[in-house]
This record gives structure tokens, sequence and C-alpha cells, in this order.
């Protein structure tokens, strides 16, 4: 069992892959806002199978919480503060 | 049970690969929060689901405890994750980015 939860996070890991590309050619910011989101809950995934991996599932646990909380302050601070900005700037694919 | 719990995270797994094919090839911001709401919440679920069922595999007071505090994470999710998907949106349309149209044909 413990192979299959070794292969099941290498997976989530190359789907991170495919986020991240969003992240780093984003055509605007909200767009890499996005990708940092969608990466944060697969770690909170991976979190828990690492701590299957280890037999500390009672400790990596509340890591899990954490790094979930912590996701969403992230997302929701960044959000607002872009609310005012008007320095996002425009599409490319709009001509 | 085993096998439930190795169906539980393949189809979570599904999911994923279903909400990050769909961030990189929607056209536009907008719809591009669809999969990324919607897809990384149900693969969370399923795969914390799965895994909370593995921890309940020798019985005990600690180990059921441990598996009520992995649904605490899905019930966070749940909350959290529509939040955030609506605060973008929020910021989008205040900063005015306007949202994708079928290109006009020339002549």
């Amino acid at each position: 069992m413990n192979t299959f939860f070794l292969s099941v996070a290498l997976g989530l890991c190359l789907l991170m892959l495919f986020s991240l590309y969003r992240t780093l050619f984003g055509p605007t910011v909200l767009d890499r806002l996005i990708g940092v989101n969608a990466i944060g809950s697969k770690t909170v995934v991976i979190l828990l199978l690492i701590g299957f991996l280890y037999e500390r599932i009672d400790m990596f646990v509340d890591i899990a919480l954490a790094y979930a909380f912590l996701n969403f302050i992230a997302v929701l601070a960044a959000s607002r503060y872009f609310h005012k900005r008007k320095g996002l700037y425009e599409e490319s694919f709009m001509d | 049970m085993d096998i439930l719990v190795i169906l539980l995270l393949l189809f979570g797994l599904l999911f994923f690969l279903g909400g990050a094919v769909g961030i990189i090839r929607m056209p536009d911001f907008y719809s591009r929060l669809h999969p990324a709401g919607k897809m990384d919440t149900l693969g969370i679920l399923a795969m914390v689901m799965g895994l909370a069922l593995y921890n309940l595999h020798h019985f005990s007071l600690e180990s059921l405890l441990l598996s009520i505090k992995m649904f605490l994470i899905v019930f966070f999710v749940f909350l959290a994750s529509p939040t955030a998907t609506h605060s973008i949106v929020d910021a989008g349309m205040r900063a005015g980015l306007r949202h994708w149209t079928k290109k006009k044909r020339k002549g």
C-alpha cells in the first residue's frame, strides 16, 4: 500500500507542474493567483500522503489543516489587494 | 476495504487531472476559475475520504478521532474554496477585465 501512496503522491506532483505553468506564464496577475490556489489544494493531499508514508499521521493531519488555512488566507488577502488596482493589464488575445 | 481506498484515490486523481488540464486549456480568466474551483474541491473530498477510510483499518478511538479531524479539513475546504474563488472573480470584475468572446470574422 505504501508503494501505491508514493505513486499517487508523484502523480499529484506531476499535476502540480501543469498548474505551475499557469502560475509562471499567466497573462494577468489573477491567473497566477488561480495557479497558486490549485497548487495549494494539491499540497494538502500530499501532506496527508506523506503522513501515511512516515506513519506519523497524527502529526501531519494538523500540518495539513494549518496549510489549508494559510492557503485560504493568502488567496483572500492577495485578491483583496487587487480590488482597487487598475494596473491589471489587458489580455493579448482581445485584438 | 483496500480496493475501495484505491478506487477513491484514483477517482480523486482523475478529478485533479481534469482541473489541471482545464486551468491550462481554458481561453479566459473567468472560465479558468470553473475547473479551479470545482475540480479541486471534489478531488480533495474523494482523496481525503479514501485516506480517512484507510486510517480506520485498525479500529480504535484514536484512529476514529483522526478520521474525524481529516473530515474537518474537507469541511473547511468546502467553506474556503468557493469563498476564495468568489473573491478572485470579484477582484477581476472590479479591475475591469473583459471576458472572452468569439473572434470576429474578417471581411
